[in-house]
Formats: C-alpha cells, structure tokens, sequence
C-alpha cells in the first residue's frame, strides 16, 4: 500500500533526521547533567533562531514520518482500510505538526520563562 | 507467543524497528506539550522537570534514548539495505545497532544520575 | 519391513469446503524418513482420503511444500528425525494461500501476482534472429542470474508478514523474479515492469524481515532484488528509465 510518494517521503524525512536526532541526543546528554529546570534551559533556547531552525525542521520531518509509518502500521496490523487510514494518517501529522510546533515556538521564539 | 516462522534474528529486528517507532510516536504528542508549558505555565514545566530527578524516571528516560537509537541505527541499517551495495553481515549489524543504541542510552544514563 | 521402536503423534490439517482442523495420526517413526514420507505414509495406511501435492520427492520441483512445525519447507527435503519434537510433528498447508483441501493450496493467487509483477518475459526477438550475445561476466547478467534459480514453490510466500497483512503484496517470489528481469538485455517489457514494482501491491512494501531469505530452498535471496527494484523504481522518478 505503500506507493513510491509515500515511500520517498519516509526515507528523504528519515535521512534529514539522522544528523538532527543524533544532535538532539548528544544536546541530552550535555544537558541532563546536573539536573534539567526550565531557566537553564529556556536561557539557551529563548530569542534563538538556529534552536527555532534545528528543532523547527525536526518537527516537520517527524510529523511525515510518523505519519507514513502509523498508516503502515494501521493498515497491516489494525487492518484499516480507505478513507479511515487516510484520516489516521492526516491525524497523526496534523497533529504532530501542531503540537510540535507550539512546542518549539514555545521554547525557541515565545519569549517566555519563569 | 512468536509464531515459529518468525524466529529468527532479522524478524526480531523488525518488531524492534516498529515497536520503538511506534513507542516513539505514542510518547511525542506527550513531550510536545510538555514543552509548550514553557510558554503558558513555565512553573509547572519546572516542576515536571524536578520531578524527573527521580531514578525512576531517570530509568524511563534511559528507555526513551534507547528507543530512539535503536529506531535510529536499525532504520540507518534499512537504509543502506535498500540503497547501498548489499552487505551480507545483515544479522552482525542488527546486532551492532542494538548494542550501539545501549551504548548511547547507557551514556544518557550515567550523565543523568 | 523396517523396525520401528516407536510411533509419533503426527497433527495433519484437514479441510474441505472450508471447514478444517488438525486431526492426530500414529505414524511409525523410521530410521531414515522425511516429512514426505509421513504424509504418504498417512494417506496409504491410514486415511486415503488426505489430499496432498508432491512429484519429484527429491527437492527439485517444490510441489510438497508444507508448513512443518509452523515453518514453511519441502517435506521430501524435511527429515523427521531434524523437527520432531516429544514425537509430535504438525504439519499444515502453505500459509497465505487458500486452501483447496488438506494440504493442497490453490496456486492461483500467487501466479496471478507473479504476472501482474510483470514477472513474465517479454521477448524482443524472434526465432529466425541470431541469438543474443550474452557476456556472463556482465554485472546485469550476474545480478539477473544470481535470482533465477526460483522453482515458485512458494515458500517465500508463505513465510513472508507483509503478504499475510497486505492483500496486495505481490510477494518476493515474483518481484525477485521481476528483478531477474529487469536485468535481463533480452527483455523489453522493462518501462511497465517498472511500473508494475512501483505499483500499490510493489516492492516498497517489503520491510526487509528476510523471512524469505530464511526459508528459500534454494539459498534465494529476495530481500536483495527487492531491495534492487526499490532502488531502480525511485533511480526512475528522477527521469532515468531503464
């Protein structure tokens, strides 16, 4: 069920999150030392465009792939069919997209913080 | 219970590729809001954040980078499988990516505690 | 007669109209004896209204393949004495096809997705042109002969997850012989047997499990022409045909 759009879709996002989850994983290990609490945290990231630029596109590139692997999923193991594997589908980005980038425009551009 | 035609190294392989992905989707929506409170209730996302200090949690975290390395290396193996000249060491680097996403989640750990 | 010192309890699928279940047979365990043996041994002696395929019960035609023990394998190839377990041995029809009776599967559907694969060669010559010149050594010919040892037994077929979940799927069986194919210099049906693999039912469905590479009898290896058809399929969408 997987046509070559959705397949090419999968892989580009794929390839365009290795270097940001490896980022993202080594960014963890820095910070998680000593503890985590959202000044130290919102003091790197706030007014940073190239944090807004780097988690922004991770956002994208999760939200079409996660969408893509929970249709194959939905579709091999719950069996879904038709319209409702394209709602499960649209769901999963819509709301991936919409979370994420709250959450990334939250801690990046917001201007917020205790 | 496995059923006896999917007991071998690779199949396992795929469980682990889906599960950890759709672990991962599952857990996103969660850490995305999280996240968002730093706009509109930055004291509670600080006290989510103390309390993940506690091992327990530091424990669920190891899962979480474990989860997200293993999806990682396994799908960087499906990768080269599918676009790269064919490397007949399949099962060696099945293995390698779990070790590698232990490797990486046991350094997660160590820093956290 | 040959001694036999003990019996095994032997659970063989029965069905017909589309009502079956596993019913148990003694069967007499024998020094040297495979799968085969123990079906025919069963139909003979027992009950000779077991319905089963085989013909040339030396592992070269793949009609007797059966799920032994919840794998897909040639019974003639299948000795007892590797899969008995407490004396107990299961043997059922090939998964992931329909059942005409005990264990006869109907073949149908997996030729009819070896053809819609566009598994099929297409000749571009006729019989009163010089014989193509094939060069053995040519990595084409070396990619399309390293895949074309299939019999179709259909014991990829029957081992693989994404066939069992996807109606569509055409299989590795017929895209490892698409792949052959589209190796071949000979063939000129390549522009639709392209399509074909991109298609709905295509090989961007293979997840790579390489249950097919487990069980092939033939040391086949699907996963690696799947795998090569992807990359031909997406080489395509950036204009460059084969």
């Amino acid at each position: 069920m997987l046509n070559l759009r959705l397949y090419m879709a999968q892989r580009l996002s794929a390839l365009v999150m290795v270097p940001l989850t490896i980022g993202h994983i080594l960014v963890m290990i820095y910070a998680v030392q000593g503890g985590l609490s959202v000044n130290e945290i919102l003091g790197r990231t706030q007014g940073s465009v190239s944090w807004f630029l780097f988690y922004g596109s991770f956002v994208l590139a999760v939200a079409i792939h996660a969408a893509i692997g929970v249709r194959v999923i939905s579709y091999e193991w719950a069996r879904l069919r038709g319209w409702h594997l394209d709602c499960v589908a649209w769901l999963v980005f819509g709301l991936l997209s919409w979370l994420g980038g709250r959450a990334v425009f939250s801690v990046t551009l917001a201007g917020g913080g205790l | 219970m496995i059923r006896p035609h999917r007991a071998h190294p690779l199949w396992y392989a795929f469980l682990l590729h889906r599960i950890s992905g759709l672990g991962l989707a599952l857990f996103l929506p969660v850490h995305f809001y999280m996240l968002s409170l730093a706009l509109t209730d930055p004291a509670r996302l600080d006290g989510f954040l103390r309390f993940t200090d506690l091992p327990l949690v530091k424990l669920a975290e190891f899962g979480l980078v474990f989860l997200l390395a293993i999806h990682l290396f396994g799908g960087l193996r499906l990768m080269a499988l599918e676009f790269l000249p064919w490397n007949s060491q399949q099962k060696t680097l099945a293995g390698a990516a779990v070790a590698a996403a232990f490797f990486v989640a046991g350094c997660f750990f160590l820093k956290a505690i | 007669m040959s001694q036999n010192d003990s019996m095994m309890n032997v659970s063989i699928w029965r069905e017909s109209d589309g009502d079956g279940r596993f019913e148990t047979y003694d069967v007499p365990v024998q020094e040297n004896q495979t799968v085969l043996d123990v079906v025919a041994y069963v139909q003979q002696a027992i009950d000779p209204t077991l319905s089963y395929r085989f013909a040339c019960r030396v592992g070269m035609c793949g009609s007797c393949a059966m799920m032994v023990n919840g794998a897909p394998r040639w019974t003639c190839r299948t000795h007892v004495s590797k899969v008995l377990k407490n004396s107990e041995l299961e043997i059922a029809p090939l998964r992931n096809l329909p059942v005409i009776k005990d264990l006869a599967t109907d073949m149908d559907p997996f030729f009819e997705k070896w053809v819609a694969a566009e598994a099929v060669f297409k000749p571009t010559a006729t019989r009163h042109d010089p014989m193509a010149p094939i060069n053995p050594e040519d990595p084409d010919r070396v990619a399309a002969s390293a895949a074309i040892e299939c019999i179709n037994c259909a014991v990829c077929y029957a081992a693989c997850d994404v066939v069992a979940a996807n109606d569509d799927y055409f299989g590795p069986a017929a895209l490892n012989r698409s792949w052959s194919l589209l190796n071949d210099s000979r063939d000129g049906g390549q522009a639709e047997r392209l399509a074909a693999v991109g298609s709905n039912g295509g090989c961007f469905n293979c997840h790579s499990q390489q249950g097919c590479v487990q069980y092939c009898p033939n040391e086949l290896n699907p996963t690696v022409s799947i795998a090569g058809l992807k990359r031909a399929s997406t080489k395509s969408l950036f204009g460059r045909g084969r």
